[in-house]
């Protein structure tokens, strides 16, 4: 466990920021969610999110999102300092709605996907992603 | 009619009860005071399936002391539930005779004196006549080993973990799982890989760079055994590039994958497989949340945690069976499959006695040949122990207090971090400390003892990451360990607060002072997951402090104050 002086910045960063920033995130998260949604109820069914429960590296983390049917899905990194990752949209002739993509978060945080189903409603489905310094296994 | 379901918590019952498990005879031997090999074997041959099960050897080839924690620490649904029992509330759950032979091998409390009476354990000279002795009953047991073989001692070292393939390769296993093997690097465990003459193992070992599933490591083998196709599917530790240095195996990625492990359930039930078996380095938490998750799995055979359980823990349809670490037990797990079904179950998870149990001497012969080259430097005596040097357990124990004052003294700092590994077997009083020993509770690839500051604040981020690899309340999100060890500081910590509070009162035990948050501080430790962490080897830094001490005295450690266990 030996940190260059940067890195010890960088990780005490992300740390105050989960004190600091929940409530402003959430906000805007939920602002995001909104302009997406148009304010619609959102299902708890209908779309997957794949992720890590560990990041292996919290600057490259495979995720992935599938939703059968859906004409867009978008992706957000709630605790980011700009939580937008992605809107996949997808046209009538797509053979499947889903897609696979890595993305960078700035600490330990909720990754949440968003689709726009077929009939027009809204699902949801989130998970958290713990981003770690590591170093101290069994 | 009963349910299949019925009739395994029936079964469980009754192993309880009357001792199918072989457990209940443990407390009579006590009274009998005479342990036999054939006592200890004894098993009545069930059904048509016979699993042997080790799991992190660590490299202990001879018997060893290896005392079990007296604190291990539950959080969440897992709290009071067993792993999470130990010392006498353990022997109560299982009723366990104190001072009977089960009492020394499975719980804490009295080590020393029970350790001077019942001796060393394990070995796999004895292992050997373990595994022997299951094949002559059943001669198409299947062997199942459960990994972190490839580590933990100097002849491992040494040869790159050539010495315990060449040892394992004489126990001739039918599969294998992984964890700090890939700390010999990727090159080097392709290498030992690509020359097994058994299967290896992980469903969830995947290519990081396109995140499919590694060619060198299937997801799973089948066997025929008894008249039953079995499928062994097998899950690597999930976290290893978080816990472990992912510099040194940058072509892979794990993680839990869950889905996947469904997945290829769903693919061998659809092959014709009539019994699933996980070979697991999950650890025993994650494995009881997967199994509540993946339906189709009959048999978790889970390893990384260092559990021993006398009894496997039933959930929904699927066993989960913890076999402990460093060669100190070997389990049996006899299974009746008819159509497609587990029908039951007979266990016996079997300490490794070594005085009461023969050593192979084939093996014998093959593990002294590992050995000889080394001999010299093995048996060189570096020290005494007045006390009794121990490592398990959620917080320090004396080894690591040993090695946060070796830090200290020789790196000259203020306070020493030591990573709250779980393999390192025990001395017990008047014992000479070798350098194999010191090798035993240190050895790995990337030893090297960093010296560097730290601010107040940093440390506390330290301590509040590490605890909630422990303690966070999903056990999808631990990691395993247990606590960073630290030397110089103490602090208090309660297990139930989120990250970032659990952490108070951090102390510089050197001055009393408490720690100021802006301030920096003069650590040394081991063990970095950094690329290019440079300082001298901690066996080094371990053996130069004992030799100036020549005998070592460690007293209780109270710098930890633990809330809410």
């Amino acid at each position: 466990m030996e940190f260059t002086r940067r890195e010890t910045l960088a990780i005490g960063g992300a740390a105050a920021l989960t004190f600091v920033l929940p409530f402003r995130a959430n906000a805007a998260v939920e602002d995001l969610v909104n302009e997406f949604t148009g304010g619609a109820e959102l299902a708890d069914a209908g779309v997957e999110l794949t992720a890590p429960e560990i990041a292996e590296n919290g600057n490259t983390v495979p995720i992935e999102v599938a939703a059968p049917g859906a004409s867009a899905i978008m992706v957000l990194a709630a605790g980011n300092p700009t939580p937008p990752v992605a809107t996949f949209n997808f046209g009538p002739l797509a053979a499947s709605q889903a897609a696979s993509t890595r993305i960078r978060l700035a600490g330990t945080q909720d990754v949440i996907a968003i689709a726009k189903l077929a009939d027009g409603s809204f699902a949801r489905s989130a998970k958290t992603v713990k981003v770690t310094i590591g170093g101290c296994g069994g | 009619m009963i349910s299949r379901r019925d009739f395994l918590q029936v079964s469980m019952a009754a192993s309880a009860l009357v001792g199918a498990s072989g457990f209940g005879n443990w407390s009579r031997l006590a009274a009998q005071q005479a342990l036999t090999q054939d006592q200890l074997l004894q098993f009545d041959t069930f059904g048509n399936v016979s699993l042997i099960h080790v799991t992190d050897i660590h490299a202990q080839l001879k018997p060893i002391y290896f005392r079990e924690p007296s604190v291990n620490i539950g959080v969440g649904e897992n709290r009071g539930a067993v792993p999470h029992v130990t010392g006498a509330d353990f022997r109560r759950l299982y009723g366990i005779d104190d001072g009977s032979p089960s009492h020394y091998a499975l719980s804490s409390g009295d080590f020393t004196s029970l350790a001077q009476a019942y001796g060393r354990v394990g070995g796999l000279d004895r292992v050997a006549t373990v595994v022997n002795a299951i094949r002559a009953d059943r001669p198409d047991a299947l062997l199942l080993d459960g990994g972190d073989t490839w580590h933990g001692s100097y002849t491992c070292f040494h040869t790159e973990g050539q010495d315990m393939v060449n040892v394992m390769n004489g126990l001739r296993p039918d599969a294998m799982t992984f964890h700090w093997e890939f700390t010999l690097g990727s090159d080097r465990v392709a290498e030992l890989v690509e020359g097994l003459p058994y299967a290896a193992l992980g469903q969830n070992i995947f290519d990081a760079e396109w995140d499919e599933p590694a060619e060198l490591f299937p997801p799973y083998e089948f066997f025929e055994r008894g008249g039953v196709k079995i499928a062994v599917i097998g899950q690597a530790f999930p976290y290893m590039p978080i816990a472990n240095p992912r510099w040194m195996f940058p072509e892979y990625s794990f993680g839990i994958r869950d889905e996947n492990m469904q997945a290829m359930v769903d693919e061998v039930r659809g092959q014709g497989a009539e019994l699933v078996v996980v070979l697991s380095h999950n650890g025993f938490d994650v494995d009881k949340k997967m199994a509540s998750i993946v339906t189709g799995i009959d048999v978790i055979l889970s390893g990384h945690t260092h559990d021993a359980l006398p009894e496997p823990v039933l959930i929904g349809e699927t066993i989960i069976v913890a076999s402990g670490s460093n060669g100190k037990f070997v389990s049996r797990v006899d299974l009746d499959v008819q159509n497609g079904r587990m029908m039951g179950f007979r266990h016996k998870l079997i300490p490794i006695f070594s005085d009461v149990i023969e050593p192979d001497a084939e093996m014998a012969a093959l593990i002294d040949e590992q050995r000889a080259p080394f001999k010299d430097q093995l048996e060189e005596v570096i020290g005494q122990t007045e006390s009794l040097l121990y490592r398990r357990g959620n917080f320090n124990g004396s080894w690591d207090d040993l090695i946060c004052d070796a830090l200290i003294s020789e790196r000259d700092a203020d306070i020493a971090l030591s990573p709250g590994v779980r393999w390192g077997p025990s001395l017990i009083p008047g014992q000479d400390i070798t350098r194999e020993d010191i090798w035993n509770v240190t050895s790995m690839t990337y030893g090297e003892a960093y010296r560097t500051e730290m601010t107040g604040e940093f440390l506390k981020v330290v301590l509040e990451d590490v605890a909630d690899n422990i303690f966070n309340p999903d056990p999808y999100y631990q990691q395993g360990g247990d606590m960073v060890r630290t030397g110089g500081l103490g602090y208090r910590i309660d297990v139930n607060k989120p990250q970032g509070d659990r952490i108070s009162d951090m102390t510089l035990l050197r001055t009393g002072e408490a720690i100021d948050p802006a301030k920096n501080y003069v650590v040394a430790g081991w063990a970095s997951v950094n690329e290019g962490t440079e300082g001298p080897q901690i066996w080094d830094v371990v053996e130069n402090h004992i030799k100036k001490l020549g005998t070592v005295t460690v007293n209780e450690n109270d710098s930890v104050t633990v809330v809410g266990a």
